[in-house]
């Protein structure tokens, strides 16, 4: 183990892996290319569907019916029916078929939150809101979504782990990502490599991570109030 | 003169249910007075409040305010022309006391200026420290969170309030306070209030008339307090006021609203009371003295005039029933 950890280190440290297309910041770049496709393209499916279901209050079994379906699609099966098809039709190599894969792979946890953040809003801040004059549209971009934020962006949070963790199976239709270094380390029978595929994914991702525990910091600070109680008053 | 809100036979029964949530209910507010709609849970106190605001569109009658039926309104504009208080407060969690209050005249375009000179002035109004428009609605107590609650029902200055249970969330010292402060926000803004509550001393001590519904929205009697209290139209509404409703009909009456005796010749060693002050307070005296009758002061504490006894039976007139008083 000392033995692979002290390849690792010479890996890394080698400034040839950190130049040109097969170095680790280009690698790193097109990997979050990817990631973030996905992610936009998925929060767009699944962030105003999942609000707006809450904010009628419907589809709660088919909610969670469409969740269980989406979280038990294998990714990999999605990337082995569609890299034949993106051939096929000029999408290409690597990019194209991996991001549905990682597009179905997001909206699930995305939905899932959107939807149980909207509909869990309390009911007497609705009411309120309704009798004040809001229109259902502001209820729901002026009360509802900025209430339910924080679970919202669980969601979003949760997702991007994933697609960030899983996008390194482009690596298998021909994507230069970080998953390269793990598919090319795996195939040469080289630690180092693959562990610094390993590495660089969970450095992005916890990286990534921590951006978002301050993103929700700033976005929320309504949040502390509550964990401040010293401050309430007596009547 | 054109009531401020009259509801005409106005019945509403939920899809699927059997029975009527509110029957044939007609009920004329006049502008600036404070009625009360009292009545054990699930009589459509509430479907009544929200039929008001067109939350809740009726199955049949109309809702009329200041002469326009309200189906004729755009429902958006009707609402922010209505206050509305509701139990838990209802407050946006993630805005600020002052943008909370801030709500309705921000909904109405109102420039910056205006709206904070306007929430500036509402905080005095409900008696909530200036210091808390920077805080959460989570960093607040519970009656702190109602009088922001009906500072942002009166930030656009409606001309209709609508309160439901507004205080029941709160503990009886903080809910007394907040009904003083309310009687005394009303002595100054004049608002036409439809107060929802099931509390009847509530009812009492704010309405200036109160209406009594029965399950299955049915109005039992729609009277002032005083009213009420000497001649239950019915043995639900008898039951509902509960006992000893001289002493509260005494209670609900100042001194010097009704007629007095004349200063006793002696007054040395009696007890007095202000002209302000409720009979019951009078009658307290007596008995705790064990004197004849009190001397009733004016502001300044000169004598203006005694009541004994039967002076202050005659003032409450005879109860038709005296069943539950005697
Ligand atoms: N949205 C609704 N859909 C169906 N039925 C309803 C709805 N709202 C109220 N009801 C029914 O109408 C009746 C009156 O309810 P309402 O809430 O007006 O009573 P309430 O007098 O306010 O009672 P409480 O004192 O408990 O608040 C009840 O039987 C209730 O179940
Ligand atoms: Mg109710």
């Amino acid at each position: 183990m000392s033995g692979a950890l002290a390849q690792f280190g010479q890996y890394v440290t080698d400034h040839h892996h950190w130049d040109g297309p097969r170095g680790i910041p280009h690698r790193t770049v097109e990997h979050l290319r990817l990631s973030v496709t996905a992610m936009v393209a998925a929060a767009a499916v699944a962030l105003p569907l999942g609000a707006w279901l809450g904010h009628v209050r419907r589809g709660g079994v088919v909610v969670q019916w469409l969740v269980n379906i989406g979280r038990a699609v294998p990714s990999l099966a999605i990337l082995a029916i569609l890299f034949p098809l993106s051939l096929r039709y000029g999408f290409g190599l690597g990019f194209w078929p991996t991001v549905p894969a990682l597009v179905v792979l997001a909206i699930p946890p995305m939905f899932a939150n959107a939807y149980a953040g909207v509909r869990g809003v309390d009911p007497a801040t609705v009411e309120a809101a309704r009798g004040m004059g809001l229109r259902p549209a502001q209820v729901l971009s002026r009360v509802e979504v900025p209430t339910a934020l924080p679970l919202i962006l669980t969601g979003v949070r949760v997702a991007t782990l994933q697609v960030i963790a899983t996008a390194t199976l482009s690596a298998y239709v021909g994507f230069n990502g970080l998953g390269s270094f793990i598919n090319e380390g795996f195939r040469q029978q080289d630690d180092a490599k693959l562990l610094t595929g390993a590495v660089a994914v969970a450095t992005v991702a916890l990286t990534v991570d921590a951006l978002f525990v301050l993103l929700v910091r700033r976005a929320t600070p309504w949040r502390m109030a509550s964990a401040r109680p010293s401050r309430k008053g007596t009547t | 003169m054109v009531p401020a809100l009259r509801l005409v036979a106005v019945s509403k029964r939920f899809p699927g249910a059997r029975t009527d949530a509110v029957a044939d209910l007609s009920l004329d507010m006049p502008e600036g007075t404070v009625t009360a709609l009292v009545g054990p849970s699930g009589c459509g106190k509430t479907t009544t409040l929200r039929m008001i605001n067109r939350l809740v569109e009726p199955t049949s009658g109309s809702i009329d305010l200041f002469g326009t039926d309200i189906r004729q309104l755009d429902v958006h504009e009707l609402r922010r022309r209505t206050g509305y208080v509701i139990q838990q407060a209802g407050l946006f969690p993630h805005r600020t006391v002052a943008a909370n209050i801030a709500t309705v005249p921000q909904l109405l375009g109102w420039d910056k200026q205006r709206v904070r000179e306007r929430v500036d002035q509402l905080v005095g109004l409900v008696g909530l420290d200036p210091e808390l428009l920077g805080r959460y609605p989570a960093e607040l107590s519970g009656g702190q969170q109602q009088r922001v609650g009906v500072a942002r029902a009166l930030a656009a200055d409606p001309p209709l309030l609508l309160m439901d249970e507004p205080y029941s969330a709160v503990d009886p010292i903080v809910r007394a306070h907040l009904q003083d402060e309310l009687l005394d926000l009303q002595r100054r803004v004049r608002k036409t209030i439809v107060l929802v509550t099931h509390d009847i001393d509530e009812a009492l001590k704010l309405a200036d008339q109160i209406a009594v519904l029965n399950i299955g929205g049915v109005l039992e009697q729609f009277a002032t307090p005083d009213e009420l209290l000497r001649a239950p139209a019915s043995p639900f509404v008898e039951q509902f006021l509960g006992r000893e409703r001289a002493l509260r009909r005494l209670a609900l009456q100042p001194v010097g609203t009704g007629p007095i005796g004349p200063v006793p010749e002696v007054v040395e060693g009696l007890p007095t009371v202000t002209t302000g002050a409720p009979l019951r307070e009078a009658l307290d005296a007596i008995v705790a003295w064990g004197v004849e009758q009190v001397v009733v002061v004016g502001d300044d504490g000169s004598p203006v005039g005694g009541l004994d006894l039967l002076t202050i039976t005659e003032r409450i007139g005879n109860a038709p029933s005296r069943r539950d008083t005697a």
